[in-house]
């Protein structure tokens, strides 16, 4: 309980005294990584003190997905907390790695799909980073349409599938 | 090969085209080929013509000397192949079995209105090979256009009958004639993905690679010899390089961060394939060994699906620098300019550009009101012709003899392949028993094995 409201914490402050720089990513929203971790204390309240906080169903660092609008790659304001959350992890165990894998609809270009997978983890890196986790701590990948979590063919599976996943190295 | 003789009154190949009507056409004939093709080990192709005119080039076959005793046929596959081609008629011979030029009597091949006719045999030699010989004679003419005869082993026969095809097609329509290629194309059936290369025709279709990983964007080598492909077995898109002979294999691109979109220089030496190494997805050129990294375009945006001209000057690739995905070009050697040249203009998505094997234009998928289709851009006008009208057209590749455009469609929720001619004004479609087909790559020209 200790550590991760420690671990939290650090996220808050090193948040807040990351330097913002040029990404190669082309993030519309300017303040996209700039408000982190508002929230993640409230969710951390319940947490079990066994429990690994990365699967804690009730610790904000078990949600690991991150949803996109239609040809967006702009990480959305409600999506803050949760990824200023995992860059707070990172940023206090600094042997964790984590893998971003973008993901699109299924219409379109598979391999166009696959760059913009592509920007869509490269913005959550970019947040990530600006929130102090390191670069060499992330990789951002995409699957494009190749992986779809959810099959049909309209607009609610599409908004399922427009989304980049947060997976640790070892899980 | 002997007795080449020019002379057959050719219809030319411009006005055949002109009155090749193209209608559509669904999915009935398709249930029967996947009903009848039910028994088979492995997915086999069967491709149904859509499309098809009036003025075609009629042309009898007659079943060769003693073909029913050897192991496959000939006539039945080059038949198929011509009929295919959408440019011939077959004629029934209804009844009359010459063999052999003398026993040929020419006014009763008019009365049947052939304009061309096939005769052969077959022997079957000591040790299992077999003699073929035929000749293809001019009706009206009554004279002999060629003459060819092989011996082949009996597990090359079909490869044999694609080889006669591609001749009275060379010879016919002056055209080089495809039948002889072979296709890759990805089939995902459940939760397997199996890289498949099967003859032009959809026989022989052999698994290259099988995965509970998707595979996507095949790319054969100039030489016919590898396959390069996008494999996610390992979390993420990695660039491999298979052989398919030996079937070793080996990762050219896993760099940090994806790696995709594979495209073979015209010499085999290099691939331009597409990386998130520096950020952004950018083309780079790698030796065929994966060494020798180079980064080709500098862009702050998604550069993707590059495609080499045949003299491997420059590429065409896709890009959204614009604001939308557009296609682009840029010469690939060092030392000149490296500036882009935007290529499309009409409509907010142009993606999956392939040069023509004349390098005059390119084919890519357009999306407009009614979807995403085939549509091809003359380089030097251009001006760009929609090929087709379905709803979720993909990765469009040609026929090594620029004729023909295999892409990958969809049919009431299922892909399948689909072809269509450059002009537009044939169509056919390819399908499987089972599964999602989809990332088709034509191969190159095979070269005849005399």
């Amino acid at each position: 309980m200790k550590k991760v409201v420690a671990v939290l914490l650090i996220s808050l402050l090193t948040a807040c005294a990351s330097q913002t720089k040029k990404s190669d990513a082309e993030v519309e929203d300017k303040s996209a990584g700039a408000k982190p971790a508002t929230e993640a204390p409230r969710a951390t309240t319940e947490a079990a003190p066994t429990l690994n906080p990365l699967t804690d169903p009730n610790n904000i660092l078990s949600r690991r997905s991150v949803y996109f609008e239609f040809d967006s790659f702009v990480v959305k304001d409600e999506y803050k907390s949760l990824v200023g959350a995992h860059a707070g992890y990172l940023r206090s165990n600094p042997n964790a790695r984590v893998l971003l894998q973008g993901n699109t609809d299924e219409r379109g270009s598979r391999e166009y799909n696959l760059a913009l997978g592509q920007k869509r983890a490269d913005a959550v890196r970019y947040a990530m980073t600006l929130s102090g986790a390191k670069e060499s701590q992330i990789e951002s990948v995409s699957l494009g349409e190749e992986k779809p979590r959810a099959s049909g063919h309209d607009e609610a599976s599409w908004a399922e599938n427009r989304r980049v996943d947060i997976r640790y190295q070892g899980e | 090969m002997t007795g080449i003789i020019y002379g057959f009154p050719r219809i030319p190949l411009k006005a055949i085209l002109m009155q090749v009507r193209l209608r559509r056409f669904y999915s009935s004939a398709v249930v029967l080929f996947l009903w009848l093709s039910g028994a088979n080990a492995y997915a086999t192709l069967n491709i149904e013509i859509f499309g098809g005119g009036a003025t075609q080039i009629p042309i009898a076959i007659v079943p060769f000397a003693a073909e029913e005793k050897i192991s496959q046929s000939i006539t039945p596959v080059v038949a198929a192949d011509l009929q295919r081609s959408g440019l011939f008629r077959l004629v029934d011979p209804a009844g009359l079995r010459p063999h052999e030029p003398v026993e040929v009597s020419y006014p009763d091949w008019v009365n049947r209105g052939a304009g061309a006719l096939v005769i052969g045999s077959t022997t079957i030699l000591a040790g299992g090979q077999v003699a073929i010989r035929f000749q293809l004679l001019d009706v009206a003419k009554q004279e002999q256009l060629m003459s060819y005869a092989e011996t082949v082993p009996a597990e090359q026969l079909r490869a044999a009958a694609h080889r006669i095809a591609d001749m009275i097609y060379e010879k016919l329509t002056g055209d080089v004639g495809v039948f002889s290629t072979r296709i890759a194309y990805v089939v995902k059936q459940g939760k397997k993905y199996s890289l498949q290369v099967a003859d032009a025709d959809g026989y022989n279709a052999q698994p290259v690679i099988e995965y509970t990983e998707p595979i996507i964007s095949p790319s054969w080598s100039p030489d016919g010899t590898k396959l390069a492909y996008v494999s996610f077995e390992n979390k993420k898109p990695v660039v491999y390089v298979q052989h398919l002979a030996t079937r070793a294999r080996k990762a050219v691109a896993n760099f940090r961060g994806s790696n995709s979109a594979p495209a073979w220089s015209p010499d085999g030496s290099k691939l331009a394939v597409v990386l998130s190494l520096m950020g952004g997805s950018q083309i780079f050129l790698i030796n065929a060994d994966g060494g020798g990294l180079q980064r080709l375009t500098q862009s702050s945006g998604i550069d993707t699906e590059p495609s080499f001209s045949p003299d491997g000057r420059y590429i065409i690739f896709t890009s959204d620098r614009g604001g939308s995905p557009q296609i682009y070009r840029m010469p690939v050697a060092e030392g000149v300019s490296r500036s882009a040249e935007r290529l499309t203009f009409e409509g907010s998505y142009n993606v999956s550009p392939r040069y023509s094997p004349d390098g005059k234009s390119f084919t890519f998928i357009h999306r407009g009101g009614g979807g995403f289709n085939v549509a091809i851009q003359d380089m030097a006008t251009r001006q760009v012709q929609l090929l087709t009208d379905s709803r979720f057209d993909e990765s469009p590749s040609f026929a090594p003899n620029g004729r023909i455009i295999l892409y990958a469609t969809e049919i009431k929720g299922r892909g399948i392949l689909s072809a269509v001619s450059s002009d537009g004004r044939t169509r056919q479609q390819l399908s499987t028993q089972a599964g999602d087909i989809r990332e088709p790559a034509w191969g190159p020209m095979r070269r005849l094995q005399n």
